[in-house]
């Protein structure tokens, strides 16, 4: 029988890599991609707590979060193309338009 | 054995993370990304969410994933010399040393609490599916009907941003 906090240990370990790819990537579609390990160790928390504390309510979260990823990815992706039309850049340094 | 299947989904989705944020060419992270979200599925199997490992390969991989490398394709990215940021050691360093003490902490934490009435052979009866779909319905059906008027907003925002402009001729013809 595998321990709960081994699956909570690697949701740490998947949440520190992508909380860092967001800090350290300057590519804001790597930046996007940071986020969905991060909401993708949210979601192995939920289920490793749902299957160990027997109900269904982490399953019903995490299917929330997925749907929350698809709209996420949907409008990020959205913002990158009306930036690249502009600038020619997904640098996320550049990005400094609303910033005044 | 299910340990074996354990340590195999789990040290493989570590490392398709770490190389998602550490490949150079934004295609490469894009496919780390993809065998992370596969591997995260086989847990998923393991903790007997299979309605949810459906969802994970069906939407995540095979949805979120595709539109994430049309748009790689479409946009051509150049690889940027410096892809990190310049900062980088600095960042790192606090996040390994804050990892090892919250790792620390978690394995003294006896993780124990009030139990609800999904128990294993209650949900292996009906399937996953059916228990999913029995709560979902009738005590989440709030959530699921706003998390419908989400989508349909996201959709139409992201139709409404990436619609190309139209020129000021065109607009003064209409």
């Amino acid at each position: 029988m595998i321990p709960l906090s081994a699956y909570v240990a690697v949701s740490a370990i998947l949440f520190t890599t992508g909380l860092l790819g967001v800090l350290i990537r300057r590519n804001f579609i790597i930046v996007l991609m940071s986020v969905e390990i991060m909401l993708n160790a949210a979601t192995i928390n939920l289920v490793a707590f749902s299957h160990y504390l027997e109900s269904m309510q982490g399953q019903i979260v995490a299917l929330f979060i997925i749907a929350i990823a698809a709209g996420e990815a949907a409008i990020g992706l959205a913002i990158i193309i009306v930036v690249f039309r502009g600038k020619i850049s997904t640098n996320v340094d550049e990005m400094n338009l609303l910033k005044w | 054995m299910a340990f074996v299947f354990f340590a195999y989904f789990a040290v493989v989705s570590i490392v398709a993370g770490i190389l998602t944020v550490s490949l150079k060419n934004p295609v490469q992270c894009g496919l780390a990304l993809l065998a992370l979200l596969l591997h995260v599925s086989g847990l998923f199997v393991m903790l007997n969410a299979e309605f949810l490992w459906a969802v994970q390969v069906i939407v995540y991989a095979g949805a979120i994933l595709v539109l994430y490398l049309f748009v790689l394709m479409l946009l051509n990215l150049k690889t940027d010399d410096r892809y990190f940021h310049a900062r980088t050691p600095y960042l790192l360093a606090p996040a390994v040393v804050g990892l090892i003490y919250l790792l620390f902490l978690l394995m003294r934490s006896p993780f124990s609490g009030s139990r609800g009435d999904a128990s294993t052979a209650a949900v292996l009866l009906n399937g996953d599916a059916h228990a999913v779909g029995i709560k979902m319905f009738s005590d989440y059906l709030l959530q699921f009907e706003i998390i419908g008027v989400f989508l349909t907003g996201a959709i139409v925002g992201a139709i409404v941003l990436a619609k190309a402009p139209r020129s000021i001729e065109t607009r003064r013809d209409a």
